[in-house]
């Protein structure tokens, strides 16, 4: 088999493997669209100012960034966990034991988690649109949207094997791994929208990390506000950063 | 150079293997030859450098000091080339449970040149009612047979088994040892590591025993540690009464047992039944013993107390004093 089939073949067996464990599956989809709902019954009858001129529903708010949260959890939390717990049972030494190359067997995992975070993405949509009569992008929009997403998740999925090499254990890593990205998923609005009357600190601590700029990028696709580069090229930036930083410190075999 | 490197010479070959994990040396310069198609056992007490040696030979670890040739290959620098001839099985390693037996195996068929069709991979571990079970439905000795299944899947020229029987039941054992066999009807060669004297016995076609980092010795099993040549002792029972020639008796043992080491036993034998038919007396229980390998094994890796232990037995009570005290301040 030559690359592409390998790695089209190993995102097949991922998949499989993916579905038929209900708990973990059912809470991957689960948890977006049960944070929509509560979200929007608790807040959902105001408004959100995003820019001086820009005011939207907060329902309409929350599609957008339950949407970057689906795609986070799917990319970040998942693959970092489940790296973390197949390194421990010795799954990933099994594999490193055989011909085939790391890449194909990380690229797979990535492109798998991405495949999630589409469906995650889409299923999110289409429930704020029957829903909340959220936006959908069309368009232009629904390209630079598309291009954000997959950025995003590539980005997402290396900064999670990035944490999982320094996890040291499976049991450590839902602490871990949460510790690491829930309190960056309120410091950039994910869960609280951030007011224009915002702490300079947490806007600070937004502007550098990726969260922000990726709930960013896709708020531009479901609430029409404008769309910058300059956040696709920070989220790719850290992507990349995480990807070195796995390279480098990746471990194939329990750490401890 | 018509025939690649690999296919002539022995399947490894090690000189003065090293390795050492800071202060502690667990590999301190192992030779070892294991031709192509034998079964050879690293026999050794955990910690005696077994794994560590092994690890380095399938690429897992880097040595310090030494050549290794597997295949042809060193594991060191021609990894990938290697990986492709060579099956595994680890001590312990995971399997995705939520896939079935036989995609497990056709996944892994996937990732070599010239892989074994996946039923006859079933087949020779024997897991064809098991076929389309999910792995986590497996019990641990039919999850030990798909390990082997996988390492078989790829046709390797070598095999390594770590531990493949332990924590097995006696069945379980026998069940792999079956399985192990038959990949040596398949012309394979297979390096086993193993702590189980009947298991060296029942398998191989060499053994060798490694201690403190050291080949301590090597031959079959029959011969090792000069086995064959060691004295053999005589048991058994006399009726009440009866004295058999002086130079064939000893007193009882606490079981009621005569036993003896006799200078030549074919003759004390002959002597010792002879009188025994003579003089109408029963011998119960006569028997002839050998020294076992695990005997020769126990001597061979029972080192006289170095430092290591000292300072091992002289830590243990100092160790748990201070928990102890944790414990009681907790509470």
């Amino acid at each position: 088999m030559n690359g592409a089939a390998l790695t089209i073949s190993q995102v097949r067996y991922a998949n499989k493997a993916f579905w038929r464990n209900p708990a973990s599956a059912f809470f991957t989809f689960a948890f977006p669209l049960m944070f929509l709902v509560i979200f929007t019954a608790l807040l959902g009858h105001g408004t959100v100012r995003i820019s001086a001129t820009k005011v939207v529903n907060t329902s309409t708010y929350y599609v957008a960034a339950m949407a970057s949260f689906a795609v986070i959890s799917a990319c970040y939390t998942n693959i970092a966990i489940s790296v973390s717990f197949q390194r421990d049972t010795g799954v990933l030494k099994r594999m490193n034991g055989t011909p085939l190359p790391s890449s194909i067997f990380l690229g797979a995992r990535m492109v798998h988690a991405l495949f999630v975070a589409i469906v995650l993405v889409v299923i999110t949509a289409a429930f704020g649109r029957v829903l909340y009569s959220a936006a959908i992008p069309t368009g232009v929009t629904l390209l630079r949207f598309l291009v954000m997403l997959v950025v995003g998740a590539a980005s997402f999925c290396a900064l999670g094997f990035a944490i999982a090499s320094v996890i040291p254990n499976a049991d450590a890593s839902p602490a871990i791994v949460n510790a690491s990205i829930l309190p960056l998923l309120f410091l950039s609005g994910i869960f609280i929208p951030l007011g224009s009357d915002a702490p300079a600190w947490i806007v600070w601590i937004a502007r550098i990390f990726p969260v922000r700029h990726f709930a960013e990028g896709m708020q531009a696709g479901f609430l029409g506000t404008p769309f910058h580069w300059t956040d696709v090229l920070v989220v790719a930036a850290w992507g990349l950063g995480g990807l070195l930083f796995a390279v480098r410190f990746f471990s194939w075999e329990p750490r401890s | 150079m018509a025939q690649p490197a690999q296919e002539r010479g022995a399947a490894i070959e090690v000189r003065g293997l090293t390795k050492s994990y800071g202060a502690v040396h667990a590999v301190r310069g192992v030779d070892l030859t294991v031709e192509r198609g034998q079964i050879f056992a690293l026999l050794g007490p955990n910690g005696a450098g077994k794994t560590t040696t092994v690890e380095i030979l399938e690429g897992y670890r880097s040595r310090d000091g030494g050549t290794v040739k597997v295949l042809g290959y060193d594991p060191a620098r021609q990894r990938q080339r290697l990986k492709r001839q060579i099956g595994i099985v680890l001590q312990s390693s995971g399997i995705d449970r939520y896939l079935t037996v036989a995609e497990t195996i056709a996944m892994y068929a996937g990732f070599y040149p010239q892989p074994r069709p996946v039923d006859e991979v079933i087949g020779l571990v024997g897991l064809e009612a098991k076929r389309d079970a999910r792995v986590l439905k497996l019990s641990g000795g039919q999850q030990r047979r798909l390990d082997v299944a996988i390492a078989l899947v790829g046709n390797p020229d070598l095999l390594f088994l770590d531990e493949p029987t332990t924590g097995f039941d006696p069945s379980a054992r026998h069940e792999a040892w079956e399985v192990i066999r038959n990949l040596a009807a398949l012309g394979k060669t297979v390096l086993l590591t193993t702590h189980y004297m009947d298991e060296a016995q029942y398998l191989a076609d060499r053994v060798a025993v490694i201690s403190n980092g050291l080949i301590v010795a090597e031959g079959s099993p029959a011969t090792i540690g000069n086995r064959e040549r060691a004295r053999a002792r005589i048991r058994y029972r006399l009726t009440h009464g009866a004295v058999p020639p002086a130079d064939l008796t000893a007193p009882p043992g606490p079981d009621g047992l005569t036993e003896l080491v006799p200078d030549d036993l074919t003759t004390a034998l002959h002597r010792l039944t002879g009188w025994a038919l003579e003089q109408h007396v029963d011998l119960t229980g006569l028997e002839v013993i050998r020294p076992s390998l695990e005997d020769v094994y126990l001597e061979l890796t029972d080192s006289p107390p170095g430092p290591a232990s000292t300072a091992l037995t002289s830590t243990a009570p100092a160790s748990t004093g201070p928990a102890r005290r944790k414990g009681r301040r907790r509470s």
